[in-house]
Parts: structure tokens; C-alpha cells; sequence
């Protein structure tokens, strides 16, 4: 049989987390196709066929999925599950939403938020925030699983797979999108970034905490994360939160600035190539993990760095 | 309108997890245990919209052994009405199971408003919301930040990656709680008595003719590969040139 992939995107653009899950889909060793569900979304198909490795592009293009809400997204990829013994979502918040609805209506239990395929019905995922790695190993005919993207490298692209047309469903009307208030942004997406600059308390506020940590961000090209103590402090937006209640990211440099190390946060991070802390608190948690640390002021020691960086 | 919220008894969020070194499991025993802290957000939650007055009763369930009837009292002490246990000695019982049950539980309660925790923090599954839902054909809104009950239908606040998005659901419907809906509230003390004396009743899978039997085998669990300290440096050169030889700038 084949496996099946829910493309991530926005109607425009291809998110990387979609060369990201073909990576894992690949492992499973059997032919896959991308299904991109959205509106208006003809150009999201043209990319996703140039990713290497792939059978075919599955467009489904209708009013109903222009906002990859739930209800009729799960219809369409339950009305495609017969072809396929595997259906591969990546843990966006748009796949994390959706894939349970699909598993519950094939009467499959999900695998959440895998980091390893060890076979086609075998996986690594994490639990207790990472505290813990289990090896689960599934019963069930057919396969849904949820792919955290920062355990895989992106698939290439260099393909040029056929985009077929299926029909988009029907709208219930159970629910409708009433709007959408996004952060927009010049800097890369936090679970995509390269480089990564995240803030804690220790900024005190949320003027100094844009004050810091930008230019640093700004001369690095890195994306800001940071800590759960700042954001519910409100120096930075939630979807700004690193961390196992917001994004797990794994780019080669993690600079952490200010946060302390709470285990909730190192759940989001530890699998950074590369941390650097920043802090005065010698004793930090944050310390036990980082590669390189500066026991110091960030006041001081942060502008200092990104003048250093600029020379 | 009566508003249903499962509740799920975890290990406490303070508690850092010791994995038994034969690779069966995490240690349990003599552990802390406390409800998931998204299903205190969403008990929170069916606790202010019924003291608004846009719910009558707020009912709490949970899955397990006797032990769940504990988190069932810290429901019913932080304000629910009554409670229902379906009692099982299956140990994980799995979200696609729990789903199935909560949907026999909600033919016979008849909700307006299920909510949920977004995610039990000890098998970090994020289903049984979605899955529940897609068993009832209910719509669902996942990661709620803000709920607005309105006449018929709910309004949703979510958390989505990049911001916010606002759905519009009609009634009944499933929301899961994310972090920043609410702050839940403390028991009191005479709470705590007042929730000895409410009703808490008890089923089972078996009486709600459900098969609860897991899909899933866990074939070991062990501790991640931690990483261990690295070194502290002296200045922002230092750090600048170490960063260079890493081949991260």
C-alpha cells in the first residue's frame, strides 16, 4: 500500500514542516503522496511536487478547507484513507488538530509526535516532556501518526511528481471561521529557524526585552523564542513560547538569555546542536545543558556580543 | 445547559519522573499525584461560564482506578456539582478508548459543552478532545485561549502557530484548553468538606458496553540521551571565537 502526508501551508507558500514529515513518511518504506488541502492553493501542489522521493501530489482545493478547519479537513483525508495504510501528519497546530479526528473516525489510536520511525508500525515518541523516550508499537490495520518536525531533516527537493485533483468536501457548517489575528513577521518561523535567540524573566519587561534581544536576533538572522515565565509575565507573545507547552525546536544554535532552565523549557530545547547560556546565576539548571556559558550580566554582556558579532 | 469536563489524575508537574531501569515503564510509585493542569483550566473554565450563569451544572469524569474518585473530589471541591468515575484497572488506558467512554457518558448526561485539557501531561497524547468529538460529529476547537458562549453557538479563541485564530461553533461542541484561557482557582478549605458530601457516581466500561482494551504496545521506555555540561567562558570573544570553531555562525 502507500502512505499518505497532509501538507502544511497557507495557502501560498509550502511550510518546511512538509519536507520535514516526507522524511519520516519515507522511512516507513512505502510509496507516498502529499495531500494539499487548502484554497486557492494551486501553487502550494506546484511546490510540494518538486519534493524528491514522492508518487504523486493530491490537491483537494474548495471554500471548505481555505482554513484547514477540523471538520471538513478530516472528511477529505478519511474519504482518500482507503488507498493508504499510513497517514502521516506533521505536529503543527493545524495537525495536531485535525489527525486525532482522523484516526477516531477510522477507528485507529494515533501515535503522537514521533521522533523515530523504527519500523512501519514501530516509533519512538517522547512522553513526560521529554523526560522519557518510549518505543510503541501499533495494532491497529492502518497507521496515523503525528511527526514532531524538529526530529527530521527536510526531504530535497529536485522532483517533479503529477498533481492530481480530488474533490474538496462538503462544509457541515458545524463551525466557521470568524478571523485570524497572526503575527507577521520578517524574522524565520521559530520551528524552522537556524538560529534561535530566546528570552526569560530575567528581562525584566517587555520593552527591555525587545531592546536585547533583537539586535542580537537581527544580526544573527535568528528567529526570538522564549521561556514560559516570559511570556506569562508578558514580555513576549505565547507563539513566541519554547518549551513543552509551546514549540519544541532543535536549530543549531540556541542562545538563552536570562532564563533560568525550568524543565519545562529544556523539554522545548535540549535538542539544539548547539546552547549557549546567558545568565548570572552560576547555578542555573540551564547551565547543566548549555555548551557554552557566560556567567554574567545580560545587560551587559548581550549588546557586547551582538557589537562583536557585527565587527 | 450542563457542561461535562473530563478530568485525567496525572503525576504532579513538580515531580521529575524516574524511569525504572529495566525499561518498563516510569516509576509511580510513592509519586505525587494532582490533576493534569490543562483539565484544572478547563474545570476553571465550565466554573466561571456557570457562575455568569450561561451553564446550570458543571459535571467532572474521570477514567481509572479508584484513585481517579481523588481527582474527582479536587473537581467537586474547586466548585463542580457531582462527579462520575468509570472505574478501570487497565493501566494506560489509551485516548481512542477514553474518547469511546466519555461518548457513553454523554448519551446518558446529554451536555450542551464538553471541555477538556488540551493534553494530559504525562503521555503527552493531545487526542481524546479531537477524538471525542470526531466519535460524536461534534466540531471541535483545540488550544482555546478565550471562550465566548453565546445563544446556540460558542465562539473559540485558539492558539495556533504564528498567532491566534477565532472558529465559531455550533452547540454541542468540544473545546480543549490551552495554557492562557484562565488561572484556575485554589479549593478552599470548607470547599474541600462541602466536596466529601456531593455525589460521586461510579460505572464502568463493561456497563457502558464499551471495549477499552489497548491498540498500542509499549515496547520499552527509557531516559533520553542527556547532554551533559559544557564549559563556562570568561568573555564574548571567547564565546564569539568558540561559536566560530563549532561552524554555527
Amino acid at each position: 500500500m502507500a502512505t499518505l502526508i497532509l501538507a502544511e501551508h497557507d495557502n501560498t507558500n509550502l511550510n518546511e514542516a512538509t519536507a520535514k514529515t516526507l522524511t519520516a513518511a519515507l522511512a516507513l518504506g512505502q510509496p507516498v503522496d502529499i495531500l494539499v488541502a487548502g484554497h486557492q492553493a494551486q501553487a502550494v501542489a506546484d511546490a510540494a511536487a518538486k519534493l524528491s522521493g514522492i508518487r504523486a501530489v493530491k490537491l483537494a482545493d474548495g471554500a471548505s478547507l481555505a482554513h484547514q478547519r477540523a471538520e471538513p479537513l478530516a472528511d477529505l483525508i478519511v474519504s482518500l484513507a482507503g488507498g493508504y495504510d499510513a497517514i502521516v501528519v506533521p505536529a503543527t497546530s493545524t495537525g495536531k488538530n485535525v489527525a486525532p479526528r482522523v484516526a477516531a473516525l477510522l477507528d485507529v489510536m494515533q501515535i503522537s509526535e514521533i521522533t523515530k520511525v523504527v519500523s512501519a508500525d514501530t516509533f519512538e515518541r517522547p512522553i513526560y516532556a521529554g523526560n522519557a523516550i518510549e518505543t510503541v508499537q501499533s495494532g491497529d490495520s492502518k497507521r496515523v501518526v503525528t511527526v514532531r518536525i524538529a526530529a527530521f531533516p527536510a526531504a530535497d527537493a529536485g522532483g517533479n511528481a503529477p498533481v492530481e485533483t480530488v474533490a474538496a468536501p462538503a462544509d457541515s457548517g458545524l463551525s466557521s471561521f470568524v478571523g485570524a489575528d497572526l503575527s507577521v513577521s520578517d524574522r524565520p518561523e521559530l520551528a524552522a529557524a537556524k538560529v534561535i535567540v530566546s528570552g526569560g524573566r530575567a528581562l525584566g519587561s517587555a520593552e527591555k526585552f525587545q531592546e536585547v534581544i533583537a539586535p542580537l536576533a537581527d544580526q544573527l538572522k535568528a528567529a526570538i523564542g522564549a521561556s514560559r515565565a516570559a511570556v506569562d509575565a508578558g514580555y513576549a507573545p505565547n507563539d513566541w513560547q519554547v518549551g513543552q507547552t509551546g514549540k519544541v525546536v532543535a536549530p543549531d544554535l540556541y542562545i538563552a538569555i536570562g532564563i533560568s532552565g525550568a524543565i519545562q523549557h529544556l523539554a522545548g530545547m535540549k535538542d539544539s546542536k548547539v546552547i549557549v547560556a546567558i545568565n548570572k546565576d552560576g547555578d542555573a539548571p540551564i547551565f547543566q545543558i548549555a555548551d557554552y556559558g557566560l556567567v554574567d550580566d545580560l545587560f551587559t554582556v548581550v549588546p557586547a556580543l551582538t557589537k562583536a558579532l557585527a565587527n | 445547559m450542563k457542561i461535562l469536563v473530563p478530568v485525567k489524575r496525572v503525576v504532579d508537574t513538580n515531580v521529575k519522573i524516574r524511569v525504572k531501569a529495566d525499561g518498563t515503564g516510569v516509576d509511580l510509585a510513592n509519586v505525587k499525584m494532582s490533576m493534569n493542569p490543562f483539565d484544572e483550566i478547563a474545570v476553571e473554565e465550565a466554573l466561571r461560564l456557570k457562575e455568569a450563569g450561561k451553564a446550570t451544572e458543571v459535571v467532572v469524569v474521570s477514567i481509572g482506578t479508584d484513585k481517579s474518585a481523588e481527582t474527582l473530589r479536587t473537581g467537586l471541591a474547586m466548585g463542580a456539582d457531582r462527579a462520575i468515575l468509570v472505574k478501570t484497572d487497565i493501566a494506560n488506558i489509551e485516548p481512542l478508548a477514553v474518547a469511546k467512554l466519555l461518548k457513553a457518558v454523554i448519551a446518558a448526561e446529554e451536555p450542551g459543552l464538553v471541555i477538556l485539557g488540551k493534553q494530559a501531561i504525562d503521555d503527552d497524547s493531545n487526542q481524546t478532545g479531537q477524538m471525542l468529538a470526531a466519535l460524536l460529529g461534534w466540531p471541535q476547537a483545540t488550544f482555546a485561549s478565550k471562550v465566548v458562549l453565546g445563544d446556540g453557538d460558542v465562539d473559540v479563541t485558539r492558539e495556533v502557530d504564528g498567532g491566534l485564530e477565532t472558529l465559531r461553533l455550533k452547540l454541542p461542541a468540544i473545546v480543549t484548553t490551552d495554557l492562557r484561557l484562565n488561572e484556575p482557582r485554589y479549593a478552599s478549605l470548607p470547599n474541600i468538606m462541602k466536596a466529601k458530601k456531593k455525589p460521586l457516581d461510579e460505572t464502568s466500561p463493561e456497563t457502558l458496553g464499551v471495549d477499552a482494551s489497548p491498540r498500542l504496545t509499549v515496547l520499552k521506555t527509557v531516559e533520553p540521551t542527556g547532554r551533559t555540561a559544557g564549559v563556562k567562558l570568561g568573555s564574548v570573544d571567547e564565546l564569539v571565537a568558540k561559536l566560530k570553531q563549532a561552524g554555527v555562525l
